[in-house]
């Protein structure tokens, strides 16, 4: 079952943006995507292990803000060099203005 | 030239590589100046037209250099067309290697990954290889072992630092890592940063650039002519100046094994020439602090926090007055380096992880 976990207020996050979320121990991102769809997945790049959350969204991507690896939130994926290794998504609900992780 | 044994071991699989992963160097959190998240989104906001205009001069200007150069080959009006051709060539295609290894330059993908692969060949520059020795370079920048990208090791090899101004020891690593590549092997220091699944690439980009290299060649045997080397390959040698007068400066003579950029990178003011070629590399402290800005935004960043940095040198010519009295301190006590003097307004250096290695560290 599920533990959903809220992480923050779901305006705390601009459109195309993310946030850091610290939780039990681990790190986790928190994205706004511009069609107001709110994701989340692992907070540090599989690379080198930044901070995604300083990284840059454009669209579906997060860009590591060290080393420009390149993932779309959305689903994990990884694009490409120096980002080889997929992202851990996890799911995400939206309900009275707060965004809920199931982590 | 140099006058003792060097105490730094520079290999990435020696003793300093180890040492600096037991003393924490290695993939180390740094300093960064403070940056409301709103600002350094804009800043790190990507756009095509800077990089459109620039390529687009940059490849323009290279081919008419080019087709100027052919036509005007066998005369005295060819050498400056050539001079300036090489400098382009050599040392534009550094800074365009560069930024688009980075993924900056451009907003469109595409634009970047195919000015990228240009520029590498030109640079001889195996485009997987060094895509993931940048990234170390910018994880452990000047960690003694870690960092695969260190100009000038201490104590410093003059010679080698002169003969660069041509290309001349570059190239020849260059070729016989090509080769070496191009015959299947990938070294087992280039193993210590490309990943398993990325080593084939590394091969087939070397086989493709030896396929290119020797089809030029033979043009210029069946000519009898170096014009076609002069347009490809050559350039790499009597262009790289400028590229090795602006590299130079970026950690020369400063701090290494510290985590924070103000020590070891140098920031400098420079001629709109030449930060055209260089592609506003010269905001050096500010590129690997913050490094998916994008060149054309980093004078803006350079404003909004120079504050916390150390003053920037005042042009090239300023930066080499301070650089070389460095470089031949260090030929003697190779712990030497110049320490920068942050401004009052500045977060200090956290001295518990940089304490001074040396005495005679410049204040």
């Amino acid at each position: 079952m599920a533990n959903w976990i809220e992480a923050c207020a779901a305006d705390n996050i601009e459109e195309e943006d993310v946030i850091r979320f610290d939780h039990g121990g681990r790190v986790f991102a928190i994205y706004r995507s511009p069609e107001d769809e709110y994701f989340a997945t692992e907070g540090l790049c599989t690379h080198e292990h930044i901070c995604l959350a300083d990284g840059l969204v454009m669209d579906e991507i997060i860009e590591c803000p060290k080393h420009n690896g390149r993932f779309n939130y959305k689903t994990g994926e990884a694009k490409g060099a120096p980002a080889c290794i997929n992202l851990k998504t996890y799911p995400v609900k939206v309900e009275d203005g707060a965004v809920f992780v199931a982590v | 030239m140099s006058t003792v044994a060097s105490k730094r071991d520079y290999s990435l699989i020696g003793r300093d590589a180890q040492a600096a992963v037991e003393n924490g160097l290695a993939a180390a959190e740094w300093y960064h100046t403070d940056i409301e998240r709103k600002q350094m989104k804009e800043l790190m906001k990507r756009t095509d037209g800077p990089a459109m205009r620039d390529t687009v001069i940059w490849l323009g200007s290279l081919v008419v250099l080019g087709a100027s150069g052919i036509a005007l080959w066998g005369t005295w009006w060819a050498v400056p067309v050539f001079l300036a051709y090489g400098v382009l060539y050599g040392s534009a295609g550094d800074s365009r290697w560069h930024e688009c290894g980075h993924g900056t330059a451009f907003k469109t993908r595409w634009m970047n990954d195919v000015v990228y692969q240009i520029a590498s060949f030109m640079m001889m520059r195996n485009p997987v290889t060094w895509r993931w020795s940048h990234a170390r370079h910018h994880t452990d920048t000047i960690i003694v072992g870690r960092d695969p990208e260190i100009a000038v090791m201490r104590p410093p090899d003059l010679a080698r630092v002169i003969l660069n101004f041509f290309g001349i020891l570059d190239v020849w690593h260059a070729v016989i890592d090509m080769g070496r590549n191009a015959a299947g092997i990938v070294s087992a220091e280039e193993k210590t940063f490309i990943p398993e699944m990325e080593q084939a690439k590394v091969v087939r980009v070397a086989r493709i650039w030896v396929a290119i290299y020797a089809t030029t060649i033979a043009l210029s045997i069946w000519l009898g002519s170096i014009l076609p080397l002069m347009l490809i390959g050559l350039p790499r040698f009597y262009g790289a100046w400028h590229a090795v007068m602006t590299g130079l400066l970026q950690h020369g003579g400063l701090a290494d094994n510290v985590t924070d950029h103000r020590l070891n990178s140098r920031t400098v003011h420079m001629n709109p020439i030449s930060r055209f070629i260089y592609w506003n590399m010269n905001y050096h402290v500010e590129h690997h602090m913050f490094p998916m800005v994008p060149y054309h935004a980093l004078p803006r960043l350079h404003a909004l926090i120079k504050h916390d940095l150390p003053a920037p040198n005042t042009s090239i010519i300023d930066g080499y007055r301070e650089m070389i009295p460095a470089f031949l301190r260090q030929l003697r006590y190779e712990d030497y380096y110049l320490k920068r003097e942050l401004p009052p307004t500045a977060k200090p250096y956290r001295d518990e992880l940089h304490a001074d290695p040396a005495p005679q560290a410049a204040e």
